[in-house]
Parts: C-alpha cells; sequence; structure tokens
C-alpha cells in the first residue's frame, strides 16, 4: 500500500479557531487547579484536574505579598511540564505580549492573559489572533467577553475575584454573562443594534449570540470556589468548567478537597453525591468578605 | 434527561458526560435525530442501546469512571456487544494497551490496538487535516487535539481512515474509534457511520 510508505506530508494546519477553541472544548466538565510547584501538580493530576495552571504564587498570596505580579519563571513552567500528563496553562500580564510570546515558545497548552498579575497595559489587550497557543480571559460581563473574543480568545472564564475564597463576585458575573446572553436570544434585530452599543462588542458577536444561543466559545468558572458546593453552583449557573485557585492548596488537605471538587463539578446536579464527596474534608481556605479587600483584581481589563 | 426528537428507532445512545466535549457529541447525534442520554451514573446506562466515549481528559476520565462506578457496567456491557464509539480521549479509554498513560489509569481493552497518549505533541502542534475515509467520496476535515496515535492495531482491526502512515479511524466489531474529533467538525457523517451500525 502506497499510503503507508509517504510520511505526513499532507496539508495540516495548526493554530487555527478551530483548533484552539477544540482544547478548550476538551476541558469542559473538568477542573483546572493553580498549581506552583511539580509535587503541587501531581497532587492535581492524581486527584483528576483536566489541566493545571501553572504559577509562582496563588491569587491568595498575591493579595497578601503585594508588589507587581509578572509571569512565572520559566524554569519552574517547564518543572511542571515534565512532571504533568495533563494540559499545562500559565498566565501572562494584559497586554503583555512578550510574556505571552515566551509562554507559547515553552509549549503552555493554554495562555492565560489573567487580571490576577499586574496589568502592563492600561488600554490594550494581547492581540491574540497572532499566536499560535489558544488564550483565556477573563470577563465580568458580556462585553468583556464579546471584546475579549474578538481579540482571538478561544476560552472565557467569568472573573470573580481571585485569591478571596468568596464565591460572591463569581456568581454575580456568571449572572450577568448568562443573563444577559438570555435577553440578546429575546431581542429584535433591531435591538441587537443597541445591544452591541451598550455592551461596547462588534455586532456581528452580538447577532451569533442571538442566534445561537451562546458564545463561540465556552465559558467556565474562575474566581473564589473554594468548596464542591461552589463548583457545582458555578456549573447549575451555566459554567461549563471549573477554574480553582487559592481554594485547593490554601485549604487544610488539598488532596482529598481536589477529588471532591473534580466528583463535584462533574455531578454538578446531583446534591447526594456533592453531599458524599463534602464530608470530612478538613478546613476549606478561611476566605475574604468583599468589604476587606484592598484591590479589586475583577476591575482589571478594558 | 432523554431528549426524544422524531426518531425513525426508538434507540437511545448515551454520551459518558464525566469530563469532556460530551455535548458537542449529543449536539451531533441530536441534528441526526437520534435521542440521547448523558451518562454519569450506572443508572443513567439502564436505558442506552449504544455509548459514545467524548473527547477529553482519559486520566480525569478514567479516575470518575471507578469513582462514578461506570467501569464495571460499561466494561460488561461493551464485552456484550453494545456498539460504542471513542474519539481521541474515548479511543484511549477503550483501547486494549495505553503507552504514556499514568499507571493507575484504566481502559476497556475492547480494541486490539496500542495507543500513545499525547503522540503528536503539545497544543501547539495540534492541527486540522483533511483525510480520506473509507466509503466517503469526498475528504473528511479532522480535528486533532494533543491527540493520542495508534502504534499498533492487529490484523482483525478494520482500518478506515489513514492520515499519513497513521491509523486515525478503525473498528473491530462493535468497537468504533478516531484519534481526532468528529464532534468538532460541522461534518456529520463519521456520527452516521456509528448511528448506522446500532
Amino acid at each position: 500500500m502506497a499510503k503507508r510508505e509517504t510520511e505526513n506530508t499532507a496539508k495540516t494546519s495548526t493554530g487555527s479557531m478551530l483548533v484552539k477553541r477544540g482544547l478548550a472544548e476538551m476541558l469542559k466538565g473538568g477542573v483546572i487547579m493553580d498549581v506552583v510547584n511539580a509535587e503541587q501538580a501531581k497532587i492535581a493530576e492524581d486527584a483528576g484536574a483536566c489541566a493545571v495552571m501553572a504559577l509562582e504564587r496563588v491569587p491568595a498570596d498575591i493579595r497578601r505579598d503585594g508588589g507587581v505580579a509578572r509571569m512565572s519563571d520559566p524554569e519552574m513552567i517547564t518543572g511542571i511540564q515534565a512532571v504533568c500528563s495533563i494540559p499545562v496553562m500559565a498566565k501572562a500580564r494584559i497586554g503583555h505580549f512578550v510574556e505571552a510570546q515566551v509562554l507559547e515558545s515553552l509549549g503552555v497548552d493554554f495562555i492565560d492573559e489573567s487580571e490576577v498579575l499586574t496589568p502592563a497595559d492600561e488600554a490594550h489587550h494581547i492581540d491574540k489572533l497572532k499566536f499560535t497557543a489558544p488564550f483565556v480571559c477573563g470577563a465580568t460581563n458580556l462585553g468583556e467577553a464579546l471584546r475579549r473574543i474578538s481579540e482571538g480568545a478561544a476560552l472565557i472564564r467569568s472573573k470573580g475575584e481571585a485569591g478571596t475564597g468568596n464565591i460572591v463576585e463569581a456568581v454575580r458575573h456568571l449572572r450577568s454573562i448568562i443573563g444577559d446572553i438570555r435577553k440578546i436570544t429575546q431581542a429584535d434585530s433591531a435591538e441587537l443594534f443597541e445591544w452591541a452599543k451598550r455592551l461596547q462588542a462588534p455586532l456581528p458577536l452580538v447577532q451569533e449570540i442571538a442566534e445561537t444561543g451562546w458564545l463561540q466559545v465556552p465559558l467556565f468558572c474562575a474566581g473564589g470556589i473554594a468548596t464542591p458546593s461552589d463548583a457545582a453552583l458555578a456549573m447549575q449557573l451555566g459554567a461549563q468548567a471549573v477554574f480553582v485557585g487559592s481554594g485547593i492548596f490554601k485549604s487544610d488537605d488539598p488532596a482529598p478537597r481536589a477529588k471532591a471538587i473534580v466528583e463535584a463539578t462533574t455531578h454538578f446536579r446531583d446534591p447526594e453525591i456533592i453531599a458524599k464527596v463534602s464530608r470530612n474534608l478538613g478546613g476549606p481556605m478561611t476566605g475574604i468578605g468583599m468589604d476587606k479587600i484592598e484591590q479589586r483584581y475583577a476591575e482589571r481589563g478594558w | 434527561m432523554v431528549r426524544v426528537s422524531q426518531s425513525k428507532s426508538t434507540k437511545v445512545v448515551g454520551v459518558l458526560a464525566l469530563q469532556g466535549a460530551f455535548n458537542r457529541h449529543t449536539r451531533v447525534l441530536g441534528e441526526l435525530n437520534v435521542a440521547t442520554q448523558e451518562v454519569r451514573t450506572p443508572q443513567d446506562l439502564a436505558s442506552v442501546d449504544a455509548l459514545v466515549m467524548p473527547g477529553g481528559e482519559s486520566t480525569t476520565m478514567s479516575q470518575l469512571l471507578e469513582s462514578s462506578e461506570l467501569f464495571e457496567p460499561i466494561k460488561k456491557m461493551i464485552h456484550e456487544g453494545m456498539p460504542v464509539f471513542g474519539t481521541c480521549a474515548g479511543m484511549i479509554l477503550l483501547a486494549k494497551e495505553i503507552i504514556d498513560g499514568r499507571d493507575d489509569q484504566v481502559s476497556f481493552g475492547a480494541i486490539d490496538i496500542d495507543v500513545q497518549r499525547n503522540a503528536y505533541g503539545r497544543q501547539i502542534d495540534s492541527f486540522e487535516a483533511e483525510i480520506e475515509v473509507d466509503g466517503f467520496n469526498t475528504p473528511f476535515q479532522a480535528v486533532f487535539i494533543r491527540a493520542p496515535r495508534i502504534v499498533k492495531a492487529a490484523q482483525s482491526v478494520e482500518v478506515l481512515a489513514e492520515f499519513g502512515v497513521e491509523i486515525v479511524l478503525a473498528r473491530q466489531k462493535n468497537v468504533l474509534v478516531a484519534s481526532f474529533h468528529p464532534e468538532l467538525s460541522p461534518d456529520q457523517r463519521i456520527h452516521e457511520l456509528f448511528v448506522r451500525e446500532i
């Protein structure tokens, strides 16, 4: 058979929108966990994480330490890639396209242009269409989500308020994004122009929501998930997967909590299973009330 | 949640919904007027006549198959002849041998192939390409995401498509596997191929 002798010379294309969004589709129903070293990455993979986010400090520590938060040391990222067989994500500062170039050169599977790091540009986000690696971006409302999609984001996460262990902001953002999607599906064609103006978003993306009833890309939840019930709440509200940052490794006993959050994310509509996996997990991260925080990361992004 | 449409048959296709792109499969099957059932618990399995194992993270699904007590009942149903279709991670779960998997990773051993995880590299190496499928008049646009590679297949495994030197779509008795993601392409022909067997 002649075909067998040829190498893979057939025409292929990498980095297409379908390929980028494809990986986002594969992460659905899963838990992406923040890890700061190889040991935590192993714990996350052992617990059933569908991907890990490699970063130097979890958001709770960034909040505590203050100062400028930047992309992680490449050495630390490659160390985590070496022990993980699941996708590895990493964060670049908003607008810092060189950090993103560096992360892409490391073979990072998903780049998070993240408000948790200190923004590098007060007006512009990264032109994500220029990259082969896919990007995930945070959003507090539908307009922000659509602006990020127009810049090339392959995945949107509701921002919540990272490092607080408090789910209230994530709920607000999910309700805002999904609520507006629902309203747009009820709008007539003339009203869509007004929606695009109000959201400061490209009209074609608004029209597409009216047609399909959803964003072009998946919507995940981040920022404040600390318990299995928090994860299931986000899923029931309409998130398609969850990011857990400080919630796991700032708790008393990370491994069982990580596994329980994975199971609750899968069985998010089944309170009996959520109750079962929530037993005896030890203390969750302490958490902070919104009136006690000085800097709202969610406000970063334009 | 059984979504019944004007189906010609009353057969229900289960879609394993532990993690991954399961809703893309239910969408394609819905477009083909096939009733679907998301499968997360042993009770969900009771009403299904066939099962799709979607793309996603195979190590995650492997753990959830065990914690959700689905592994043994599914294994039994496949052994008894239930048609099953695995894409990407789903193919890994169905393979006889997994190379570069986790030590504790389970697989159903339902098709006589050896599969290497993440064999095409990281996400920046993920790609789409046209492939020729047996019996299709025109090429199929296949999407490969951190795809596994079939490194060995028994003689009894029927090769339905190759990409270069690699087997990418194969069948053995009631088991159909793809190393790519037909659920991401707008083309429904591979799902039709599976549904015809039910």
